[in-house]
């Protein structure tokens, strides 16, 4: 099941700065380990060390934020796209 | 002369070189000015602050600029007004109002924030700036951009106000408009920001643009006489104006500027976007999002960036928070236009509303002295208020007309 996932900036050193990768995962927890076996140390970043994940990176699920969704559970299917952002501020 | 170290990661402290970055690469923490506050208290003495012009730049050794600003030069230092008709209606012994509703050049606080950015993006050497924003950073970017000469890209979303809109466009900036909401806006802009080197306000520049919050917090302890007053209710959105007025009220009292700080600090939202609120109350360690529905859009930011911190500042300071319906919102304006004279935006109808029921509760004891802050303007936000304010009475131009009218 391809999937694309967008790296953010910071993160691209890790995937040999690559901002778009392709794999597989039938959820978002399967998907961050997916990336790790192909970028060893990037799970680390997006997960603490509780594995959970960090709470200033928000991840995105075709447009909809994964706390809308079922966090770290929510489902994937081919052609999902995945988007990793680090949390902005604004006003 | 420049105080400041370099950029240090919130989270893990890991620091970083001053450059327009603005999240750890490790820990994805939002990264924060490091100064050096040795020199800075060597340097900045009441006195020196007194003998300056009474803007925001009095301040500047706590700014994180390196050279001359070049923008805001009249920026900030706005009335903080003792609300005497407010005090009776409310039944409290001493209010005070930090207005910056006036703040000069587009009518809100953002013109501190950004005062600082513009004024980096210039040192950086950038030629265009953007930013997200819910309406008054808009305002503010597109203006001071103007001045600076610099090429500007502003991303609203559709729905906002029309004095926001046109008080964007006036600037002749390209202005966005997004079919969404502020942090699908938000989010776009962040990918808008990896591909475009542009100095984003409120993304690569944010570490400095956030620090302008603080003057406003500067203000209020040096306009009461250099002391903090023990509560000050502020509007959240991000999340990020609490916390560094919180940090101003903390470095005043570092370098020296005040003996004691037990001011509590107090965040309002509006129910229909309170995951700031929602979090103080409940007691929870993250910050849920919401989908916001409010007239308050200046503050519809259903994700807020800094909400962990506002939180921490609430808790720390010993205060509390609280959320206002949008009629609780328009009654607040109104109740401060009649007692004060002053028209705020929906913001200050939620700051003034909040403050009333905390005053109500018992949270915020009736005799001690409280800051409720005013961040915007009401001319901008005209939409919110304008079916709940009477008519005018139309008559014809004799004086019988007008004596039929009034009886």
């Amino acid at each position: 099941m391809p999937i694309t996932v967008r790296i953010p900036t910071p993160l691209q050193k890790v995937t040999q700065n690559k901002a778009e990768v392709v794999l597989s995962g039938s959820n978002i927890r399967e998907m961050i380990d997916g990336l790790e076996r192909n970028f060893p140390g990037i799970k680390e970043r997006i997960c603490d060390e509780k594995g959970k994940i960090r709470r200033f990176i928000n991840i995105y699920v075709n447009e909809e934020d994964i706390r809308f969704l079922k966090q770290d559970q929510t489902s994937l299917k081919d052609g999902d796209e995945v988007s990793i952002i680090p949390a902005i501020a604004g006003g | 002369m420049s105080y400041v170290k370099g950029l240090k990661c919130r989270e893990c402290a890991r620091p970083y070189p001053k450059e327009p970055i603005y999240v750890c690469e490790y820990c994805f923490g939002p990264l924060e000015v490091d100064y050096d506050y040795e020199k800075i208290k060597h340097k900045l003495t009441k006195d020196v602050l007194e003998s300056r012009p009474k803007t925001m730049w009095r301040y500047r050794e706590l700014l994180p600029i390196d050279k001359e600003p070049v923008v805001g030069l009249e920026t900030g230092f706005t009335p903080l007004i003792r609300a005497r008709n407010l005090e009776k209606a409310l039944g409290v012994k001493e209010l005070y109002l930090k207005d910056d509703s006036v703040n000069h050049p587009t009518l809100s606080f953002k013109d501190r924030v950004v005062s600082v950015a513009i004024s980096k993006a210039k040192e950086f050497g950038f030629d265009t700036v953007a930013c997200a924003s819910t309406g008054n950073l808009a305002n503010s970017v597109a203006a001071q951009s103007a001045i600076a000469n610099l090429k500007r890209y502003i991303f609203i979303p559709a729905d906002l106000e029309l004095g926001k809109v046109i008080g964007s466009l006036i600037y002749n900036p390209v202005l966005v408009a997004v079919d969404g909401n502020y942090d699908q806006v938000n989010r776009l802009c962040s990918e808008v920001a990896t591909k475009y080197k542009w100095a984003f306000v409120n993304i690569n520049i944010r570490p400095y643009y956030a620090e302008g919050s603080k003057t406003y917090g500067y203000e209020i302890i040096e306009q009461l006489g250099w002391k903090a007053p023990k509560h000050i209710i502020v509007p959240c959105a991000g999340g990020s104006l609490i916390t560094k007025i919180w940090k101003a009220l903390k470095e005043f009292k570092n370098i020296g500027f005040i003996d004691k700080l037990d001011t509590k600090m107090y965040a309002s939202q509006a129910a229909g976007c309170n995951p700031i609120v929602a979090a103080v109350k409940e007691d929870l360690e993250i910050i849920r999002p919401v989908k916001p529905n409010t007239i308050a859009k200046s503050l519809a930011i259903g994700n807020p960036a800094d909400g962990v911190y506002a939180v921490g500042t609430v808790k720390e300071s010993g205060g509390w928070a609280e959320d206002v319906s949008d009629d609780e919102i328009v009654e607040a304006i109104k109740l401060l236009a009649s007692n004060e004279g002053i028209f705020t935006e929906t913001a200050g109808g939620v700051t003034l509303g909040a403050a009333k029921k905390l005053i109500e509760q018992g949270k915020i004891p009736r005799n001690e002295s409280i800051v409720v802050c005013i961040t915007g303007n009401g001319l901008k936000t005209q939409e919110a208020v304008k079916d709940r304010i009477g008519k005018p009475i139309r008559i014809k131009p004799a004086l019988a007309s007008f004596e039929q009218a009034i009886r």
